[in-house]
């Protein structure tokens, strides 16, 4: 399952990344293999969206969603 | 002023670190470059306890050292090079307690550089409300460095940091985080031992960093490109594998030093205001409204200080007339220096208040939500969620909103925002706009609330949004992107504006705009005022001669007699020849070289427009007569055919053109100041005229 797929106000389990580049971003801003993430809320039309990771909200494209697979 | 020791302020975005420098620094800060980049350096003075003067340095906020934007490459870059003026003493590492972890990630890598550091620990109120308990004193040994908690917006630990800033070691005592060594052994140790640097950490950053460093030569550079292939040095994994170990190293630290209380996890009020704001109707109902509010206000509250200041120039040159002797160099000082410089502090309103409202925005969270909520839309044009507020202010001014775009990370997006925010419907095309509709189009209603006027006013703004959105999209396909697009973004928690942040940024902003924009918009007056005041030969002394014999001077008041000659010699002034020499190019755009001058004039700031129309044809350039301009401009007629000169059809073409056309010094020296490059604005004016030539030629010629 990816972060993409996550439907609002569900959680899942960092596990891994298909993106190398994208990953050490995300890991920077706290979004390791191994933490919680939820999705808040998507943007009106459909994409970006809000997710709350290590206690802040984060908002990414769907595109970089799904390259977060989760548990 | 001289330092005695240079800090640099380091941290995330979003945890205080603009706040703590204004509270370190007050008033006594300015906004330089640093060398050969165009990332603004933001320094400061500030007095430490015991008598010495401490230089800081804000560093654009990043995560990470490994940079994702220009701004961001900067902070490795300044932080490392041992050489050069701006090299720190010492580095502040601002944390924001209520998000530690993450937080550290920065710190632990500047730690690892070995020069000494001090911790500020930022938001401990946000922390505690939240049930995190941070053991200080347990942290600061572990860390082995000095931990301050500060509340920055609250001024508070302010005092407390200064005194860790003066008895601060003088060398690096920080514990060491990772085994930096382990990520690629053999090519650390071999730029180490080929370069003398000692500290690994430092050696890594030069192997990741080398193509953007700008104190390694380019054998150094080479060099080190040549040890990274021998040894297969993959610099995306390593990365990685560097972010983990710090993470890893991370938890062990925040183990036994911060608490999390298991609460249950309400709902924030945070959220509750993003339900509302990012709502699918009416997040967008919102925003239009504030964005009215803005624009209305923009108008509004500008219009007495804009006022006042030309006043102000107006008595100031009344001065100069009374006090200083009659000749060109009081001309030049009063009709070219004064009246540049008075069109340069005429914007400062309009650029404080948007600016105001725009840090309010920040400040408070809510542009991040803009962003959120119009990235998809704006995309699809080439453009990007935070494109929006500077199109939007472009409304206003062109000037404050390209200086806007600094918010958007990414290089291509940033640059077409810049590229096409002049076209969007200033207030200075207002005057010109209003004048030529009220001369051509008739003020009926159509059906029982639409006026014509206004509906063609009304056309002219929405032309020019189509128009933005239709040349972002062809510089979409143009321009090649050398960055990767992201949106990863921090979604910031809402907070009350800093309301002596606001009032900074309105006189940074002002400011920055007199200074850089101001010396090139006053050349350029001086410029014009020179063609539009001398003319080749003596023809002004002719013209004196004739006005000055009896037919003249007896029969008609002195008063029209001044504006005869005013006239007379703009004809005869280079200005004057110019348009004649002009008249072939724009003949088919429907201009005669009357039209040809004012768009000479008009060249540094179109509202000179209707002044130059009120000289041309002999009424006084006072903004308050348009009425008469008007009725002037009705009742010329063409010389040779004996009809009017200002048809619908010539009307229309000139609007056109001053719709596409960049007839403003001010965009152009902003556009230069921002992007660092001639280039740019150059590319810019010759798009513009050119769209502006073919545009009106077509309206021309289609309703002629």
């Amino acid at each position: 399952m990816r972060l993409s797929q996550l439907k609002v106000g569900s959680k899942g389990i960092v596990k891994e990344f298909t993106d190398l580049e994208m990953s050490i971003k995300l890991m920077e801003m706290g979004c390791l293999p191994g933490e919680e993430v939820k999705v808040e809320r998507i943007a009106p039309m459909g994409d970006p969206i809000a997710i709350n990771v290590a206690g802040y909200q984060l908002s990414l494209r769907m595109r970089e969603a799904s390259t977060i697979i989760l548990l | 002023m001289k330092a005695d020791i240079r800090v640099a302020l380091v941290g995330n975005p979003n945890t205080g670190k603009s706040t703590l420098f204004n509270a370190l620094t007050g008033l006594n800060q300015k906004i330089g470059n640093f060398p050969g980049v165009t990332v603004d350096k933001k320094t400061g003075y500030c007095d430490l306890p015991d008598g010495r003067h401490a230089e800081i340095i804000d560093l654009p906020g990043t995560y990470s050292l490994y940079p994702k934007s220009r701004d961001e490459s900067i902070v490795f870059s300044v932080l490392a090079d041992r050489k050069s003026t701006h090299t720190p003493d010492l580095i502040v590492v601002i944390l924001d307690a209520s998000n530690l972890k993450r937080n550290l990630l920065l710190y632990t890598q500047v730690a690892d550089l070995k020069i000494p550091v001090i911790v500020a620990l930022n938001m401990m109120d946000l922390a505690k409300s939240g049930g995190i308990t941070i053991d200080i004193d347990a942290l600061a040994k572990k860390l082995g460095v000095q931990v301050v908690p500060i509340a920055a917006r609250k001024l508070e630990g302010i005092d407390k940091l200064k005194q860790a800033i003066t008895y601060a070691n003088k060398l690096a005592l920080q514990e060491s985080s990772i085994d930096v060594s382990a990520i690629a052994p053999q090519l650390i140790a071999q730029i180490g031992e080929e370069m003398q640097v000692e500290n690994p950490y430092f050696a890594l950053q030069l192997a990741h960093q080398h193509e953007h460093l700008s104190f390694l030569t380019v054998t150094e550079s080479g060099r080190i490109e040549e040890l990274e292939h021998i040894h297969a040095f993959h610099s995306q994994k390593a990365q990685a594998t560097e972010t983990i170990a710090r993470y890893n190293y991370i938890n062990d630290l925040l183990y036994d030093t911060v608490q999390k209380a298991e609460s249950a996890e309400g709902e924030t009020w945070s959220n509750r205001i993003d339900r509302v704001l990012t709502h699918k109707i009416f997040g967008f109902i919102i925003f239009f409204g504030i964005l009215m509010f803005i624009f209305q206000a923009i108008f509004a509250w500008s219009a007495y200080p804009m006022e006042l200041i030309e006043d102000l120039f107006v008595w100031v040159e009344g001065l100069i007339h009374n006090y200083l002797p009659a000749g060109p160099l009081t001309n030049l000082l009063s009709d070219g220096v004064l009246a540049g410089l008075s069109g340069v502090m005429v914007f400062i309103p309009q650029i404080a208040i948007l600016f105001a409202f725009i840090s309010i925005l920040e400040d408070t969270g809510y542009m991040a939500r803009v962003t959120f909520m119009m990235d998809k839309l704006m995309r699809k044009v080439g453009l990007n969620g935070k494109s929006v507020v500077p199109l939007i202010g472009g409304f206003a001014c062109a000037v404050p909103s390209i200086m806007s775009t600094r918010t958007i990370e990414n290089w291509k997006d940033r640059m077409i925002t810049i590229m096409v925010t002049p076209l969007v419907t200033c207030s200075a095309r207002l005057p010109i706009y209003t004048l030529l509709i009220a001369l051509v189009v008739p003020n009926k209603n159509v059906w029982w609330i639409f006026n014509w006027q206004g509906l063609a006013l009304t056309a002219m703004y929405v032309l020019s949004l189509i128009s933005a959105v239709i040349v972002a999209f062809a510089m979409k396909l143009i321009l090649k992107g050398r960055e990767r697009g992201y949106f990863i973004m921090e979604l910031p928690v809402y907070r009350m504006p800093r309301w002596n942040n606001v009032l900074l940024t309105m006189y940074d902003r002002s400011k920055a705009f007199v200074v850089q924009a101001g010396k090139v918009i006053i050349a350029v007056s001086i410029i014009l005022w020179v063609l539009a005041s001398y003319g080749p030969g003596n023809r002004f002394e002719k013209i004196d001669q004739k006005f000055s014999k009896p037919e003249y001077t007896k029969t008609v008041a002195p008063a029209d007699l001044k504006r005869m000659i005013a006239s007379e010699k703009l004809e005869a002034s280079y200005a004057g020849v110019l348009g004649h020499a002009m008249e072939p190019a724009i003949r088919p755009l429907g201009f005669d070289w009357k039209i040809g001058i004012a768009l000479i004039t008009s060249f540094a700031a179109r509202e000179v427009f209707v002044g130059t129309m009120a000289t041309i044809y002999s009424v006084d350039g006072d903004a308050d007569k348009i009425e008469s301009v008007k009725e002037k401009m009705a009742n010329a007629k063409n010389p040779n055919t004996g009809k009017p000169v200002f048809t619908l059809a010539v009307a229309f073409s000139l609007m056109m053109f001053y719709a596409f056309a960049m007839q403003c010094a001010s965009t152009v020296a902003v556009v230069y100041r921002e992007t660092k490059d001639w280039r740019w604005p150059a590319a810019q004016f010759a798009y513009m005229t050119v769209l502006a030539y073919v545009i009106s030629l077509i309206t021309f010629q289609l309703l002629k």
